[in-house]
């Protein structure tokens, strides 16, 4: 009876290729919408985390907010990076402006002087290209060495290859001692624009003393929170006046600040977490439009199949007979569409990825929850009429006008 | 052998109660040809309805072969429609997306006859009726008499021992409904029960045998 109903159900389905054809584009739509609504959505996710990733989530960053007691030095940075070597890589303390710089007539006025140490590079992910970076006997002799981003020897020198070269900022000339390799642009904006020179040169040409920035990488993201809190302990020691004990034990202190780049991580993934439940709320309407379409197909053809019932059980098909073809022709229908539809997804997936230059994926739950539905869909409004129809007596089907 | 006492058929018409039927007695015995006549709205098709169990009385006893119609469940009366009754309509009842073959094969698949057997059986019964070279054509394709034609090889397909003919001839000219007629006289020869309704006393008298009814009641039968 099984392969009766089967063979019934394709034969069905054939002879009326208008009606299954439009009730398949439903399904087709509906899970095109889900699938590639979705997987954009969790596309940009991904290479949103995946460029903050790329800055460091290791990366914790210091400022220094009182003139008060400021004792910190390089030296003292460096020998508390070494005593906790255990969670903290690196820790750069920055003097940072906006320059504008010269070689020759050319003029640059993008750059950012950034006065830092040996180290810095590590903690940012810079790797240089040509020469070197800075070098602890550069910081020691106060050296007018430069290492530059891509941009600067673009614009200034229409080359990369610019080591012994000079620039020169603020009436000092500066001699090329490495080229960093290209970051691009991301959404923190360009960062091939730096001009990296000594700490203690900066700290004289910038009229700024003392430590006021300075960055410190955990040795994994795994260790940031051990790495914050050995920091923060260590600056409570030294900024011991402005310490606060709240009511509820918590120490703060108004001194400083350390600004965690996991936390803004966060803030990033909730913010796309709430733009994949938008686009996942405008493919579930696409995916109820669909329904309604499937629906409609079925309701139209209604009086047609309750005739086609009627005729069906006149010759002596039981009701069980009519239920199980309709089932199967349900299932085939809106299946065969859901087939369809997801090739057409990857189709389309792949195209986009190409086209929007980020990587997206169909994802197996998003997939399976579109084709689950839209079956769904497919076999109640299939079997609506079915179950309806088959309860009449033959004769009532047969005179069916509706 | 059909045998009916009593039988009432009503439609509630809004407040009004419309007896379809009202009383019929009659027996109908193996190997018959009857024919029902009677004026339009006089209750024949219900009748066939019931005797085709289409549709079930409101109150009487309906007994065939024997044995109450009222003690069957609906499968195992789908399953005596399928194999011992064959239905030819005024209006065809064909399912026009598929073709003639088809069409006269769909009683046989519910019988759950093999492939082979099942197009065997649909091709001697479209030989039967004169449309062989027209096997692959669908309803839309066909004349009234062609398809009419059609109804009548899927009623015989299935070999069953009795054909109920609902006005077959209604929709079709007085030619072509001559050679349907032809056909049941046929099927009458070849030992087969035939229950004809026709408001049309000319074709009623090709048969053994009239019932004549009216308003509901069987007025009286004449053996011609
Ligand atoms: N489904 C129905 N609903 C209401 N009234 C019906 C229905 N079927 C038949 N009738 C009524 O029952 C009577 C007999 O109808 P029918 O058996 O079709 O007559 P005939 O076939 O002799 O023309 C008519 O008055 C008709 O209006
Ligand atoms: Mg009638």
């Amino acid at each position: 009876m099984i392969i009766q109903s089967l063979r019934m159900a394709f034969k069905s389905i054939l002879a009326n290729k208008m009606r299954s054809l439009l009730t398949m584009l439903g399904v087709i739509i509906g899970i095109i919408a889900v699938t590639v609504l979705i997987s954009i959505a969790q596309g940009t996710t991904s290479s949103v985390t995946s460029s903050i990733e790329s800055l460091g989530t290791n990366l914790l960053t210091v400022n220094i907010r009182s003139f008060r007691n400021n004792s910190l030095t390089v030296n003292g940075l460096i020998e508390f990076a070494e005593k906790e070597s255990e969670s903290i890589g690196n820790v750069a303390p920055i003097v940072s402006q906006s320059v504008t710089s010269k070689a020759g007539d050319i003029t640059y006025s993008e750059g950012t002087l950034e006065a830092t140490v040996p180290g810095y590079e590590k903690i940012r992910n810079l790797s240089v290209e040509y020469g070197r970076f800075l070098t602890q006997p550069d910081l020691d002799n106060r050296s007018y060495v430069a290492v530059v981003g891509t941009d600067v020897a673009d614009e200034l020198f229409g080359t990369r290859n610019i080591l012994g070269e000079k620039i020169r900022i603020n009436g000092y000339e500066f001699s090329v001692v490495g080229v960093l390799a290209e970051k691009g642009t991301t959404v923190s904006g360009s960062s091939d624009n730096r001009i990296i020179i000594p700490f203690t040169l900066g700290q004289r040409l910038l009229f700024s003393t003392g430590i006021r920035t300075f960055y410190v990488s955990a040795n994994s993201p795994d260790v940031v929170t051990t790495a914050q809190s050995v920091l923060e302990e260590y600056l409570n020691g030294i900024f011991s006046t402005s310490t606060e004990v709240s009511t509820s034990g918590e120490i703060s202190n108004s001194a400083y600040t350390v600004f965690n780049q996991s936390d803004m991580l966060t803030t990033i993934t909730d913010t796309t977490n709430t733009l994949t439940l938008m686009l996942g709320g405008i493919a579930g309407i696409s995916l109820l439009v669909g329904g309604i379409g499937i629906m409609n197909i079925m309701l139209v053809s209604v009086s047609e199949r309750t005739r086609e019932i009627g005729i069906r059980k006149a010759i002596g098909a039981a009701r069980g007979a009519i239920l199980i073809q309709f089932l199967i022709e349900a299932i085939v229908v809106s299946g065969l569409g859901g087939i369809i539809g997801l090739l057409l997804s990857m189709g389309l997936i792949v195209i986009l990825t190409q086209a929007l230059s980020i990587s997206l994926a169909l994802s197996p739950a998003v997939a399976e929850f579109a084709i689950g539905f839209s079956l769904l869909i497919g076999i109640v409004f299939g079997m609506y009429p079915a179950n309806k129809a088959s309860k009449l007596t033959p004769i009532d089907a047969l005179r069916y006008e509706g | 052998m059909i045998d009916m006492k009593e039988i009432v058929k009503k439609y509630q018409m809004g407040s009004q109660t419309v007896y379809a039927l009202n009383g019929v007695t009659m027996k109908i015995s193996d190997g018959e040809f009857v024919a029902v006549v009677g004026p339009s709205g006089s209750g024949k098709s219900t009748l066939m309805n019931i005797i085709g169990c289409l549709d079930v009385a409101d109150s009487g006893q309906y007994e065939l072969n024997g044995k109450p119609i009222a003690k069957y469940s609906e499968r195992q009366l789908a399953r005596i429609r399928n194999e011992n009754i064959g239905f030819i309509f005024q209006g065809f009842n064909l399912l026009p997306n598929i073709n003639a073959l088809e069409n006269v094969e769909l009683p046989l698949i519910y019988q759950n006859l093999n492939h082979s057997r099942r197009k065997k059986q649909a091709l001697d019964a479209l030989e039967r009726v004169g449309l062989s070279d027209r096997i692959r054509h669908r309803p839309g394709e066909l004349s009234g008499g062609q398809q009419q034609r059609v109804a009548v090889a899927r009623a015989i397909a299935g070999k069953p021992s009795m054909i109920l003919a609902d006005e077959p001839t209604g929709n079709l000219d007085t030619k072509t409904g001559k050679e349907i007629i032809g056909l049941l006289r046929e099927l009458h020869n070849q030992g087969n029960t035939i229950v004809l309704i026709t408001h049309d006393s000319t074709i009623a008298a090709q048969a053994q045998r009239c019932v004549y009814i009216e308003d509901g009641y069987v007025k009286g039968g004449v053996r011609t």
